[in-house]
């Protein structure tokens, strides 16, 4: 499988990552997106955790050789949380219906 | 046992690389994290492949898991060490049946793939050669392993930890949020489980907490220190890691690993299911 990089364009697809077949962006909700550094470039290996509105552990997933990482998740706020060797980066989103593309910037500590 | 004994730091495993006696076992899910880069040396065990049998939904018997450790070459006498990808899950997993079947020296690497990455901490692809060895496991110790009789006859009456998200606890969510739903026929927990997820269990980079901060978790979250334990998630492998947070590091008596776990529960026909956040009633 092999994943567009995002990073390439301001015109970002719907899509960071592929989806795989049977998904129903009508009823999912994805969360998707890119790790980079201080120099806008893709971080791939990083660790990525969703957190819930009240901060709790979810799920966590690592990125491609491309830095996308993508969850299922639902409507809310989320805090995403990227660890690299790079360093490390917060962000927060309201996720809403469909695909909720974002950008994680990572920067050593 | 304690962290001495069941663990062994990122600092303590890079020293010891090319240590006589010590071998290192890379567990996952993904095996192609193995082929991209590994800590030099380590051998890999695929999940799947290699710790379930291919035909009976069971995990592999006593012979199966003797010829894969003598293909490894792994031998009685080595000191395994086992790491992995997803905080250790499927590591912990392969520790738990590394005592099953009678291994003296096991242990677990704190933190796993992730610490050693975030440490950034040398790779290697290449893939070692070890001599094939006449490994002998013992017979199952199943003092640590639950089945479903025994786990219908714990509600109400011994301590069951739901180590699943609470989504999955609460019946609301199948399987974690990032993989795909499947498997068991109903949705919930089992009536009297108190849920304490794995996560809470570790530390953002995959090291374990405390053991002060341990107790402290389960204590407050009404684990009964009288009673025998069985700890359950959806497949066995989540609950392999507080498994192991219990017994090894905590050294709690008499605990359990239920591995049919949640996808063999929610299929049984009659067993009494609870949902929402609370325990339930027995």
């Amino acid at each position: 499988m092999t994943s567009p990089n995002v990073a390439a364009g301001c015109a970002a697809p719907d899509q960071s990552a592929p989806l795989p077949a049977g998904v129903d962006l009508e009823k999912e909700t994805v969360i998707t997106g890119i790790v980079n550094n201080v120099e806008g470039e893709p971080v791939g290996g990083a660790y990525v955790r969703l957190l819930d509105g009240s901060g709790e552990f979810t799920a966590e997933v690592v990125t491609s050789p491309e830095g996308v990482f993508r969850f299922f998740a639902a409507p809310g706020s989320w805090t995403l949380r990227a660890l690299s060797r790079a360093g490390n980066g917060d962000l927060v989103v309201d996720a809403t219906r469909g695909v909720n593309e974002v950008a994680i910037s990572v920067v050593a500590a | 046992m304690s962290r001495d004994t069941a663990l062994v730091s990122a600092d303590w495993a890079e020293k010891n690389l090319e240590a006589p006696g010590v071998v290192f076992v890379e567990v996952d899910e993904d095996t192609t994290a193995y082929d991209g880069g590994h800590i030099p040396g380590a051998v890999k065990i695929d999940w799947k492949k290699d710790l379930q049998d291919p035909v009976r939904r069971d995990f592999v018997n006593r012979e199966q898991f003797s010829a894969l450790l003598s293909e490894r070459g792994i031998g009685n006498d080595d000191l395994v060490v086992l790491y992995g990808g997803n905080n250790n899950w499927f590591a912990a997993y392969a520790y738990w049946y590394f005592k099953l079947y009678g291994h003296e020296q096991v242990k677990l690497l704190d933190g796993g793939r992730k610490k050693w990455e975030l440490d950034a901490r040398p790779y290697s692809k290449d893939v070692p050669v070890r001599a094939k060895t006449s490994y002998s496991a013992k017979e199952p110790d199943l003092t640590i392993r639950a089945f479903r009789d025994e786990v219908v006859q714990a509600i109400g009456a011994k301590n069951l930890v739901d180590v699943r998200s609470p989504d999955e606890f609460a019946g609301r969510l199948l399987a974690p949020a990032h993989l795909p739903q499947e498997q068991s026929q109903r949705a919930g927990h089992i009536p009297t489980a108190i849920n304490v997820p794995w996560s809470k269990a570790a530390n953002e980079d995959g090291t374990f907490k405390s053991d002060d901060e341990l107790a402290k978790i389960y204590g407050e979250a009404g684990l009964d220190g009288g009673k025998d334990t069985i700890a359950y998630c959806r497949i066995g492998e989540r609950s392999s890691h507080t498994w192991f947070v219990l017994k090894e590091l905590l050294g709690q008596q008499n605990v359990k690993n239920y591995d049919g776990s949640w996808t063999e529960y929610g299929s049984l026909i009659g067993v009494p299911i609870a949902l929402g956040d609370q325990p339930g009633e027995a």
